[in-house]
Order: structure tokens, then sequence, then C-alpha cells
């Protein structure tokens, strides 16, 4: 694709855009952010992406893990204001699926260590993780604000902290995990994905794309799980001080 | 003899100095307006609260000192909205003991409902059909699960229609006169404190006011107490 093509394609932001203003929707300003937004973090990140893939070095690549991380950490924390503690153990959580994710693949051989493999699967594994613990987070909070009364009533039985919190810890993991269960018994049917899409339109073998397709499917099933059983388990102890009293979600101000 | 004392007890904005007893297998009220810290009060007896300043004792022994599991086996409490597990009405009576991973005898299970007058109601009914008084009273037998030695009741009867809260206040009295218990209740409806009550406590913006046996309220030199008393006040 050429840059003319890319600046013919912004057609379809402007019948979005004529829309918006025709209808009085109010959106128009944010679609010209977006759109303005996303072209130049996109540009940027293509640039940086051709100089580690041409740098050959694996300090770029972990650097670019790492920045990776601190980013998707940073966009969960906002969400999880009110849990005390919650961006070391999203940090932590973060660390853990992509150190689990990579040495699995790399340690069987799936993939090697290379930028062109190493980065775009970290970056869908850590973005399906952001996703997952931001939904993991807000459902949890929302959980431990309808139960607060049965909470304190575990307590009152001489329950402890996790006793106290199982139903609502329980019902947002799988309440998290749901929708990733759910859009990869309909992958295929519904939609083609996004990655596979992707490899297809940039000329490789249909089959090749499907079976690095499955690989992330597979990979981001064990990450979904992981990351909100991190983050449920390290964050659920704080609700409570050392009395075995609840503290619950402090309200954001 | 008192079971339980409050000595000097402030809690941040809400509880000021308070200090008095809660004698053994007697029924005590909390009475007083809303907001006068009656909950609070209660909630620092099994320590779901602790004091900003201030001691609890039970049993002599400082509340901060004793374990917290144990302690809360010991003094149970019913909370005012009667929360409820999604399930059954065994499950319900079950949870004090599954938080343990132990499993509550069927028989000791329709012995709790008999003795809260809901023998009427199958071990396997699902929660969500009960009426408040049957909720009510099942999560009075659900405090009883651990056989505490004090029962905390919070507004227990304040959802419940009128014809079974005098049925509520009989059960409680016969099961605090049959076993012996130490119960501690919160009200703001005098007239019941009146019916049930061997002591009272009169709370008021977080201080207390008066405390000491029921009929002396009626004698009460603190011009709030006599307004309320009177009636006029809510």
């Amino acid at each position: 694709m050429t840059f003319t093509q890319l600046l013919l394609s912004l057609v379809f932001v402007l019948i979005p855009l004529v829309l918006t203003l025709y209808l009085k929707l109010g959106l128009e300003n944010d679609i010209i952010i977006a759109t303005i937004r996303s072209t130049i973090q996109l540009l940027i990140i293509g640039y940086i992406l051709t100089f580690v893939f041409d740098a050959e070095n694996p300090i770029f690549i972990i650097l670019m893990i790492i920045v990776m991380i601190l980013a998707a950490t940073q966009n969960v924390i906002k969400k999880g204001s009110g849990i005390p503690g919650i961006a070391w153990t999203i940090l932590l959580a973060m660390i853990t699926v992509e150190l689990l994710s990579m040495s699995l693949m790399l340690s069987l051989g799936i993939i090697d260590f290379t930028a062109q493999e190493v980065i775009p699967i970290s970056g869908m594994v850590i973005g399906n993780s952001m996703v997952l613990s931001l939904l993991f987070v807000s459902e949890f909070k929302e959980e431990v604000k309808r139960s607060d009364e049965i909470i304190e009533l575990i307590l009152s039985f001489g329950g402890d902290k996790k006793s106290a919190v199982s139903g609502s810890l329980k019902s947002a993991i799988r309440t998290s995990m749901i929708p990733t269960i759910e859009s990869q018994k309909t992958m295929g049917l519904v939609q083609l994905p996004g990655m596979m899409s992707g490899l297809i339109i940039g000329g490789a073998d249909p089959l090749e794309a499907v079976l690095y397709q499955l690989l992330i499917l597979f990979l981001i099933l064990m990450t979904a799980t992981i990351a909100s059983i991190i983050v449920g388990y390290l964050s659920y102890p704080r609700l409570f001080n050392n009395k075995l009293q609840f503290i619950g979600i402090k309200e954001e101000s | 003899m008192s079971l339980i004392e409050f000595k000097n007890v402030s809690h941040k904005d809400i509880l000021h100095n308070i200090t008095g007893s809660f004698k053994e297998n007697k029924i005590t009220t909390l009475v007083g307006p809303s907001g006068a810290g009656k909950t609070t009060c209660l909630k620092h007896i099994n320590s779901l609260l602790s004091p900003s300043q201030g001691n609890i004792y039970f049993k002599g022994q400082d509340i901060e000192q004793i374990n917290k599991k144990e302690l809360r086996k010991e003094i149970g409490m019913a909370f005012q909205s009667s929360p409820m597990i999604e399930g059954t009405v065994y499950d319900n009576l079950n949870l004090p003991k599954s938080i343990f991973n132990e499993k509550l005898d069927t028989a000791i299970a329709k012995d709790l409902l008999a003795c809260m007058d809901l023998s009427h109601i199958d071990l396997n009914q699902k929660v969500k059909v009960l009426s408040g008084g049957e909720r009510s009273r099942l999560s009075i037998a659900r405090t009883l699960v651990n056989e505490p030695k004090v029962l905390l009741l919070d507004e227990i009867t304040s959802s419940v229609e009128y014809r079974m809260v005098r049925e509520i206040e009989r059960l409680i009295c016969q099961l605090q006169k049959n076993v012996g218990l130490t119960a501690i209740w919160i009200t703001h409806d005098l007239e019941q404190a009146r019916r049930v009550s061997d002591d009272m406590w009169f709370l008021k913006d977080g201080h207390l006011l008066e405390f000491g046996e029921a009929s002396l309220i009626n004698q009460s030199d603190n011009t709030y107490i006599q307004s309320f008393v009177r009636g006029e006040y809510e």
C-alpha cells in the first residue's frame, strides 16, 4: 500500500464525519482526534519497528516489550483506581503473562527469538491481557460493591478474606473470560480474525495464516485466564486490613 | 455481670468517647435516632470495625487481642437487610459452616428453622421466594449455626410486617431465656425497646446519652431523651 492509497482511504473517515455533522451527534472532534492520533501513533510505531527489525539487536526487542507492558499497565491502572496497590498487581500480571507465553513458545520451538516474531506476538499477548484485565478490574469492583453486605456477613461468621470475596472473585473472573471463550467459538464462522486477515492480505498462504491465528487464539485463552487470576488473587487481600475488616473499594473523587 | 465493656471508645467522627457495658444473659437495646451511630457501635462488638480511640473488652479481655475468627464465632450478628446468598434455604443456613469446608447436619438445620418458627419451610426452597419476615428469621437462624454466646441484632424487624414483628420479638426473648444468650439489639422503635429490653443504651450523634435498666429511660434528666420518650422525634 502506498501513501497515496492511504490518503484515498481517508474517504472512510469523511463519510462518518459528514453523517455526524448532519445528524448533530457532536462526535466530529472525537473522530478527527482519533484519526490523527491513530495515524501518528501507527506511523511512529511503523518506523520504530522497521528500525528494530533492521537492527536485529535483542536489547531493542526487550525494550519494545517493556514499553508495551508499561503502556498497557498504565491503561488498566486508570480503571483500577479504588483498589489499593492495583498498579503493582497489574504490572506483575503483565510481566508474568509475557514471560510465561514467550518462554513456552521459545522453549517449544513454536517461534524464534526474532523481532519479526516476538514483537507482534508480544503485542497481541500484552494487548489482550490488558483488555481482559480492564474487564476483570471493572467487573470485580462492581461485584465487590454489589456484595459488600455478603462480604461483611461472611466475615461476621469468622470467615477469612478469601471466603468473604470468593463469590465476587469467581464471578468477575468468569465474566471477564466469557467474551474470549465465546468469540473463539464463532471464530471463522462469524468473522475472520484480524491477524489472519492481515496475513492473507499481505500475501501469506491462507493455511499458514490459519495456523498462526490458531497459535494466537490458544495463547490468548491462556493469557486471559492467567491475567485475570493473577490480578484477582493478588488484589482481593488489599480490600481488607490486617484485623480481618472490610475496607472496600475507595470511591473515586 | 458485664460481659462487654466500652471504655472511652471513639470511631472517626461517628462515635465519641463512649463508656458503658452490656450485661451477660440480658437483652440490651441500642436506641436512638437515625445517624446516632448504633450500627457502627454494634460492628465494634464483633470487631468488624475497630475504635480510633479507646478499648472494648469481652469477658475482660481487650477485643483487639482476641483472635478475630474465634471472637466472631462467639459473637454472631444478624444484619438489617438479612443478606442472602443465591441458592436454597439450606445453602444459606450452611454458609457459616461451608466457609470452613464443613457441612451443617440437616437435622440441626431443621431444628434451627423450628426454633425460628420456620418449620413449614423446606430446606431446598429457594431463598428468593421467602417473605421479608421469613428472611429475617432465617437470617437469625443462620447466625445461630455457630452457637454464639452473644447475638447482635441490627434492626432485624425494620422491613417486616407488624404482625411478624411481635412474633420475632417473642422468638428472640424465648431463645434468649432458653439458651441463655446475651443479645444486643438495635431498634429505633422505643416501644419495641420497652417490650424486649432488660437494659437500654440511648445514643445520639455518636454520644451515649444514657444507659441502664430499660425502665429508667423514662426518668432520664436529658431533655432530648425526654422529648424522644414523648414521641416528638422519629
